[in-house]
C-alpha cells in the first residue's frame, strides 16, 4: 500500500544488476564457438562474406563475426587482440604486422583488382589500360579526383600508383583532389555526386548502386591487382586469441573447398575474387 | 528519386527476415539500455533533488552537460576499456550486444538523472517542507517524490529511448556492425547508404521511425489516462 | 508537559533578519494563536518550532516527540486519499495493520471515508485541507502547527476545519495557529501572541489582547485588522 520505499541500499543492488545485465545478454549466445575476423569495409560491402561463410559455419559449427574497418584499423584491432584473424589487402602492412610479431605468418587467399572509375564523358582522357598514363592526364587536367584518405588498402594502392606515375602529390594537390577520409562506399557516393575520378576495388564497384554517370575507364593493368592475405593473430602476444578456431578458418579458406567458394561468388554474372592460395606461407608477390 | 521511393515501398512490403532481426536487435539493446538508465538515473536524480551538500550545484551542472555527451566519444572510451588490451578486456564484451547495451546505458543514464532531478526538484518545491515535517528520511522523500512525478518521468524515459535507439556512434564503435550479430537499424542504415543502396536504407529508416512513433504513442496514451485520473 | 519556549532566537534568510531575538513561551495546552502583520515572522516561527528552519542563535525547547504541520496549501501527492493519509504514518514504524486501522479511522473522522480510494489531487480545496488534517490526526501528534489553514477555503469548509482543530485540542493536542483571520482567532484560541518585525510584542488571553492591546505595535496591527462587530458576535 502507500508509496514505494526507496532506500539507497537498493541503489547498490541496482547498479550491480546494471553491470551484469549487459554481459548476461550475451551469455546464452556465447555458447557456440565463434571467432572475430577483422577485415576491410570494401571486402564486406562486396558481399563476399555473406556468400562464403555459411558453408564454413555449417561445416565446423564456428560462427564467424566479421568486423569491417579500414585496413589500418583492422590491423590495429588485431594488434590489440580484439580480433582472432585479420583478412586484409595491403601487402606492406601485412609484412610489417608479421615482422612486429603479431602473426607468425601470412597466407595468400585471393586477389581482385582495382579499377579507375570516372565520368563517362572522360574530360581528362584517362580511358585505356595504363593507370600511370591515366593519372598523369588527370593531374595535368586538374580533373576532380576523390581519394579515400583512410589508411585503407585501396588508399595505399592509390598512393603507390601516383608515386609510380612520378607525380609528387603534395606538390600538385589542389582543389581538384578531394581527400574524404572514408570507406569505399561513401567515397564512391561523393565521386558520383561530383562526377569525379576515383580508384575503387572492383568488388565494391560491382555492388555499388548509386553510380550516377560513372563508369569503369581503366582496368586490367597489372599494377592494379589487389592481393588479399589472411593472418592468425599470434597467441603468444594475446593468449585469449582463439587460435584453434582461427586456424580452422584459415585452413578452410585456403582449402580447395574454400577457394572454390570464393571463386563462385558473382555479381551480375561477374566473378569478383580470384583464388590464389598456396599451401605454404608465401613471401613473394603473386601473379 | 521516384524510383527510389517505389523500391523502398517494395522492400517494406516484403519485410524480410534480415530486417526483422535487425529491428529486434535495436529494440532489445535500446530498451535494455533505457531500463538500466532508469534504474540508475532515477535514484541519482531524485537524490540530487532532495539533498543539499557542498558541490551539489557543480555536480548538477556536470550532469546537465553529460546529457549532451557525443555518442561516438562514449563509444571510443568504452572501446578502449573493453578491448582485449584494455582494463576490462577479460569480460569479452567487445563486439557483442552487451557492449552496445553498456554504451547506450552510458548515454541514457545522465539524461534520465538530469531530467529526473529537474522534475523532482520542481515537486520538492511544493511538497518538500511537508515531507520533511512528516519525519521522512531523504531516501524516503526521494521515493515519494518519484512516485508523485511518475507520469512526468514517462516523458523522461521516452527521451532516453529516443536518444538510445537513434544513435549510431557508440553502437558502431563497440559493436562493430557485425552482420547477424551486432547490426542495428542505425548501423544498417549507415551501411546501406554507404553501399549506395538508398532504397533499403530508406526502408530501414521508415521502420525505425515507425518503432519510435509507436513507443511514443503508447506512452502518450498512458499519460492521457493518468492525467484524466489524477488531474 | 512543559510548554514551548524560544529564547533570543535569531533567524536570517537570504541576508534578511526574519526573527530578531525572538523570545516567547507558549503554554502546554490549548490553542495558541500567532498574529501580526506580513513579514512579522509568524510562519518562520512555526517552522523553527518544527525544525524546518534552524536559527542562527538562540535556544528553543519543544516538548513532546510527535509534531504535525498543516500548511496553507495542502501538500498532497498524486495518490489516493488513503495513501496520502498513510504518508503521515510512514515514519512512525507501525505495523501494516495498525497503519491501515489508523488511516481508516482518520478518514472517517474527517468525513471522507467514502472517498478513500479517490485521487487526492481531484478533491476540492476544503476536502484537501480536511485530508491534511486527517493525516495530521492519524499520527496522534503532541503538537499541531497550522499556517493559515483556512485562508483559501469557503466558509463551510472553514467551519469544518475549525471544528476539527478544536476537537483535537480538546483531546490533548497542543495547537499553535497562525492566522490573519482574527474572528477565527477569537473563536478558537485561548491565548494570542502578537509578533512584529521578528519579535513578540504582546502575549495574553485572546479577549483582552484583541480588545485592549497594551503595546503600540499590537494596537497598530489590530486597529487595522479588527472589525469590532464580528469580534462582538464571536464572543
Amino acid at each position: 500500500m502507500v508509496v514505494p520505499r526507496r532506500g539507497f541500499l537498493t541503489l547498490g543492488l541496482l547498479a550491480l544488476f546494471g553491470t551484469v545485465a549487459p554481459a548476461s545478454m550475451d551469455r546464452a549466445r556465447a555458447e557456440p564457438a565463434s571467432i572475430v575476423v577483422a577485415s576491410t569495409t570494401s571486402t564486406e560491402q562486396s558481399g563476399l562474406f555473406k556468400h562464403i561463410l555459411p558453408a564454413f559455419e555449417a561445416k565446423t559449427g564456428i560462427a564467424v563475426k566479421v568486423v569491417a574497418l579500414g585496413t589500418g584499423q583492422a590491423l590495429d584491432a588485431a594488434r590489440r587482440g580484439d580480433a582472432d584473424v585479420a583478412l586484409v589487402h595491403d601487402r606492406p602492412a601485412e609484412d610489417a604486422f608479421v615482422a612486429q610479431g603479431f602473426a607468425k605468418g601470412r597466407f595468400d587467399v585471393m586477389y581482385n583488382d582495382f579499377v579507375l572509375v570516372g565520368p563517362k564523358t572522360d574530360p581528362a582522357g584517362a580511358r585505356g589500360t595504363d593507370i600511370t598514363a591515366a593519372l598523369t592526364r588527370i593531374a595535368a587536367a586538374k580533373a576532380p579526383f576523390v581519394s579515400r584518405g583512410d589508411r585503407s588498402g585501396t588508399h595505399s594502392a592509390e598512393l603507390r600508383s601516383w608515386k609510380e606515375a612520378g607525380i609528387d602529390l603534395p606538390a600538385v594537390k589542389g582543389e581538384w583532389y578531394r581527400d574524404v577520409g572514408q570507406g569505399m562506399g561513401p567515397a564512391l557516393n561523393t565521386a558520383s555526386a561530383l562526377d569525379a575520378y576515383i580508384l575503387a576495388d572492383r568488388g565494391t564497384w560491382l555492388a555499388f548502386k548509386n553510380r550516377g554517370d560513372l563508369a569503369i575507364l581503366v582496368e586490367g593493368d597489372k599494377r592494379l591487382f589487389n592481393p588479399y592475405g589472411v593472418m592468425l593473430v599470434n597467441p603468444d602476444k594475446h593468449p585469449t586469441v582463439k587460435a584453434k578456431e582461427g586456424q580452422a578458418f584459415i585452413d578452410w579458406l585456403v582449402s580447395p573447398e574454400g577457394q572454390a567458394s570464393i571463386a563462385a561468388y558473382r555479381i551480375g554474372g561477374e566473378q569478383l575474387f580470384f583464388p590464389s592460395a598456396n599451401v605454404s606461407p608465401v613471401t613473394k608477390a603473386k601473379p | 528519386m521516384t524510383e527510389t521511393i517505389h523500391e523502398t515501398f517494395a522492400r517494406l512490403m516484403t519485410l524480410d527476415r534480415d530486417v526483422l532481426a535487425i529491428a529486434w536487435l535495436s529494440l532489445r539493446v535500446s530498451l535494455t539500455a533505457v531500463a538500466i538508465g532508469l534504474l540508475l538515473g532515477i535514484p541519482l536524480g531524485a537524490f540530487l533533488a532532495v539533498t543539499r551538500f557542498r558541490g551539489r550545484s557543480a555536480l548538477v551542472g556536470l550532469l546537465n552537460a553529460f546529457m549532451g555527451l557525443p555518442p561516438v566519444i562514449v563509444g571510443l572510451v568504452l572501446y578502449l576499456v573493453l578491448s582485449r588490451s584494455g582494463p576490462l578486456g577479460s569480460l569479452g564484451l567487445l563486439f557483442t550486444p552487451g557492449a552496445m547495451v553498456a554504451a547506450q546505458a552510458m548515454l541514457a543514464t545522465p539524461l534520465v538523472a538530469a531530467l529526473t532531478r529537474q522534475v523532482v526538484a520542481d515537486a520538492e518545491d511544493h511538497l518538500g517542507e511537508q515531507l520533511r515535517s512528516l519525519g521522512l528520511s531523504a531516501p524516503r522523500r526521494a521515493g515519494v517524490l518519484v512516485y508523485d512525478t511518475r507520469f512526468s518521468l514517462v516523458t523522461t524515459a521516452l527521451a532516453a529511448f529516443g536518444r538510445a535507439i537513434s544513435e549510431i556512434g557508440a553502437v558502431l564503435v563497440v559493436g562493430g556492425n557485425i552482420d547477424g550479430h551486432t547490426r542495428t537499424m542505425t548501423t544498417a542504415i549507415s551501411l546501406e547508404t554507404q553501399k549506395g543502396d538508398l532504397s533499403l536504407a530508406l526502408a530501414l529508416g521508415i521502420v525505425l521511425i515507425a518503432l519510435v512513433v509507436t513507443v511514443n504513442a503508447v506512452a502518450a496514451l498512458l499519460r492521457g489516462h493518468a492525467v484524466r485520473a489524477y488531474g | 508537559m512543559a510548554g514551548i519556549t524560544l529564547t533570543d532566537v535569531v533567524l536570517v534568510l537570504n541576508r534578511t533578519m526574519i526573527l530578531d531575538r525572538l523570545s516567547l513561551a507558549i503554554p502546554p495546552a490549548g490553542i495558541t494563536a500567532l498574529v501580526g502583520p506580513n513579514g512579522a515572522g509568524k510562519s518562520a516561527t512555526l517552522r523553527v518550532i518544527d525544525g524546518l528552519l534552524v536559527p542562527a542563535r538562540g535556544s528553543l525547547t519543544v516538548p513532546g516527540t510527535r509534531r504535525a504541520f498543516v500548511f496553507q496549501k495542502p501538500a498532497l501527492i498524486r495518490a489516493s486519499a488513503a495513501a496520502n493519509v498513510a504518508l503521515g504514518l510512514a515514519a512512525l514504524g507501525l505495523s501494516r495493520t495498525e497503519r491501515r486501522a489508523r488511516t481508516g479511522a482518520a478518514l472517517a473522522r474527517v468525513g471522507l471515508a467514502h472517498r478513500a480510494n479517490d485521487p487526492a489531487t481531484r478533491f476540492s480545496g476544503g476536502e484537501q485541507q480536511r485530508l491534511a488534517l486527517a493525516r495530521a490526526w492519524a499520527a496522534r501528534p503532541d503538537l499541531l502547527l497550522l499556517d493559515e489553514p483556512t485562508a483559501n477555503l469557503d466558509p463551510g469548509a472553514t467551519d469544518l476545519v475549525e471544528a476539527l482543530v478544536a476537537e483535537m485540542a480538546a483531546e490533548g493536542t497542543k495547537v499553535v495557529l497562525v492566522s490573519h483571520n482574527l474572528a477565527q482567532v477569537a473563536r478558537l484560541a485561548a491565548d494570542v501572541i502578537v509578533l512584529a518585525r521578528g519579535r513578540a510584542v504582546e502575549h495574553g488571553p485572546t479577549r483582552t489582547t484583541l480588545l485592549s492591546p497594551r503595546t503600540p505595535e499590537a494596537r497598530a496591527y489590530l486597529d487595522g485588522e479588527l472589525p469590532w462587530s464580528s469580534l462582538a458576535a464571536a464572543s
